[in-house]
């Protein structure tokens, strides 16, 4: 019988030489007269030992990790086709510390089979949530949702079932679902994992928003810097349809829903939803006064729910087990589990699915283990370029959206960037304000004006604290949306924390 | 991708347009056919999608994917976004300007080569991430990137 080997075709596993490798053990084995099928699954999350090479044996998988071309042959004398213990063996791929602790129901099956493999996906437990949602009226379907208490993760934390109560309730003759697949905030990657490596999920999910709201077309933006979740996420769709997943009668149902793919332009501000409508009409990217809400006026002035790919990657569960069951995870009103990533200089990076409610050292020292650089932990960013920086004295805080603000952060998207000890953290201040000079869409000045006078202001030699302390407070209060709004975020919460790297200047009466 | 076809570039622009792609679409086809948007689509553009030259030229500027000139035959797009940062990014990119005698955004003289900044790949658990000749590239060091670099010049 041919031994299946699975080699993840994801982006970083691809950036990290899963293809040679792929090829390598291909010939290998040919050359041995060993017969192999080798799957390209998604990936498992666990950055730290891409490219992860899994035999199955029976009903394991045996993990090897951090795989190089060079330890091919290695691996074929070692007999990792029967599992043979190599120096590079993981043991069995569930009983990975890192994974088995984790609770995973979004990314439960991402990375055991071939990204777009129907059959497989329903082998285990795909499209039962939607099977269910056929069933169920729209109504039904959202109060689904709400009971679920499921909160966008695309970083604003906005209930879901909201927006779908609010599309639903509007009236006209197109309504459409927007994914928000502009996963631009630094130290997030799980919408690129789910998307590269569980794509059906992503389909059924915004299917189910759909069959929830009276919407037929749906669209996924996309940003171009994930050309392989492109490819991935067409494949997808043809096989979906092919499958009866998609198209204007589903499953025999009579009901109806089509997708496809919209690649933006590289734009960061592109990921604020009102900006995201106007890239995809195919004008620039600048944000929308609100009101009228997307819910009500949205892409092409129809009534449109947006919601993050990793929420929409969350309803198909909830409509297979019921919201109640979701409503019971996590802590207070932050239900359910969240994906976060652990990046930067960590150690072990990478997905960490798990509830609401553990702390922040959980994730970064038991999880990430410190540094990859072995030096101590000076700072993280949680939650993206406008999330806080935040030092290990706060690592006990649980994780939720309520407890987060409480202490001037939040959860974002749920990334967390590790820095050690040598990082400057002005520079890091000034970052902040440099890259929402580059983003800035322009149409605010507190936004436009205020973060090119900011990153001046920082890179004086003795920076003028009272003007950036103005400035923030400006861009606070006076910016359209969160681009400018909550970059003072970072910039306070490291001058906060750190304040001896920002030695301050005293204005004088004449200033 | 080799030059620009005016005849290729109009059935580009027609093929968005009948598909039902907006003007971003469109730009994204050019760039993605050509590398860039050649000053020539302007007009076919304006035509197509019943827009100013001011919007249309409004729009190419806006996004940072759709170069209005060439790129250089070898492109290398280095992550400068915070969780590269983390991991010496910064160095990196420094050592790349040092090394190429280019600034970010800036093509070398023979065409050869283009250095580009670019914010987050989602590759931030294995920086210092770069995007080279398209293909992606994790845990990166000058050293390796000096490899690339010499193949270039062979």
């Amino acid at each position: 019988m041919s031994t299946r080997i699975f080699i993840p075709a994801d982006m970083l596993a691809i950036a990290l030489g899963a293809d040679d490798i792929a090829a390598a053990i291909a010939d290998e084995a040919k050359k041995r007269g060993e017969t192999i099928t080798i799957i390209r699954n998604g990936s498992r999350g666990l950055c730290w030992a891409e490219p992860l090479v899994e035999v199955q044996i029976e009903n394991t998988r045996m993990a090897y990790g951090n795989i190089n071309k060079g330890d091919v042959s290695s691996l074929f004398d070692a007999g990792f086709l029967t599992g043979g213990v190599h120096e590079k063996s993981l043991g069995p791929t569930e009983d990975i510390a890192f994974l088995k602790s984790q609770t995973r129901f979004i990314f439960n099956t991402c990375g055991l089979y071939e990204p777009s493999d129907v059959d497989a996906y329903m082998a285990h437990g795909g499209f039962t949530g939607l099977r269910a949602a056929l069933d169920k009226t729209p109504v039904q379907i959202v109060d689904e949702v709400q009971t679920s208490g499921l909160r966008g993760r695309g970083g604003a934390g906005f209930p879901a079932a909201i927006k779908w109560r609010t599309v639903l309730g509007a009236t006209g003759p197109q309504k459409y679902i927007v994914c928000n697949a502009d996963e631009g905030d630094s130290g997030t990657f799980s919408d690129r994992l789910i998307m590269e490596g569980d794509p059906l999920r992503l389909i059924e999910g915004m299917t189910i928003a759909g069959l929830a709201t009276g919407a037929t077309v749906g669209v996924i933006y996309l940003r171009s810097e994930y050309p392989i979740a492109k490819t991935v996420l067409e494949t997808a769709i043809t096989r979906a349809h092919a499958a009866g997943w998609l198209g204007a009668d589903i499953q025999g149902s009579g009901k109806g829903f089509d997708l496809k793919v919209f690649v933006g332009g590289g734009s960061y501000v592109c990921g604020e939803e009102t900006a995201l409508l106007e890239s995809l009409e195919g004008r620039r990217g600048i944000v929308r006064a609100k009101p009228p809400l997307p819910a009500l006026e949205g892409l092409f002035g129809k009534p449109s729910v947006i919601n993050n790919v990793i929420t929409l990657c969350a309803v198909p569960d909830i409509l297979a087990r019921g919201g109640a069951w979701h409503g019971a995870l996590g802590v207070g009103r932050s239900t359910g589990t969240m994906p976060f990533q652990l990046a930067g200089d960590v150690k072990y990076g990478g997905l960490v699915e798990a509830p609401f409610g553990l702390s922040l050292r959980d994730l970064v020292e038991n999880y990430g283990g410190g540094t990859r650089s072995g030096l101590g932990i000076k700072t993280i960013q949680i939650g993206g370029p406008l999330g806080a920086y935040l030092p290990p004295s706060t690592f006990d805080t649980p994780i939720d959206y309520e407890t987060l603000a409480a202490i001037g952060a939040g959860v974002g998207h749920g990334g967390i960037v590790v820095y050690n000890e040598n990082t400057d953290m002005r520079e890091q201040a000034r970052y902040a304000f440099k890259f929402c000079a580059i983003e800035s869409c322009g149409k605010c000045t507190p936004c436009r004006i205020g973060s090119v006078r900011g990153a001046e202001a920082l890179a004086e030699q003795v920076p003028d604290m009272q003007l950036i302390e103005d400035l923030c407070e400006v861009m606070v209060d006076g910016s359209a949306c969160a681009m400018g709004g909550m970059t003072p975020i970072p910039v306070q919460s490291a001058i906060k924390h750190f304040p001896n790297e920002f030695a301050a200047r005293q204005r004088t009466a004449a200033e | 991708m080799n030059g620009w076809n005016e005849k290729k570039s109009v059935a580009v622009i027609e093929e968005t347009f009948k598909a039902g792609a907006s003007l971003t679409g469109a730009l994204r086809a050019l760039v993605d056919t050509f590398g860039y948007v050649d000053e020539a689509a302007m007009t076919p553009l304006m035509k197509t999608f019943a827009r100013s030259r001011a919007e249309v030229l409004g729009v190419i500027s806006y996004y940072e994917d759709f170069r209005q000139s060439p790129p250089g035959r070898h492109v290398i797009r280095l992550c400068q976004a915070e969780a590269c940062q983390a991991v010496g990014g910064r160095e990196l990119t420094r050592h790349a300007q040092e090394k190429t005698g280019l600034a970010l955004h800036e093509t070398s003289p023979d065409g050869a080569l283009t250095l580009e900044p670019v914010y987050c790949l989602g590759l931030c658990a294995n920086g210092p991430a770069a995007l080279i000749d398209g293909q992606p590239v994790a845990q990166l060091n000058a050293a390796a990137l000096d490899t690339k670099l010499t193949g270039f010049e062979e």
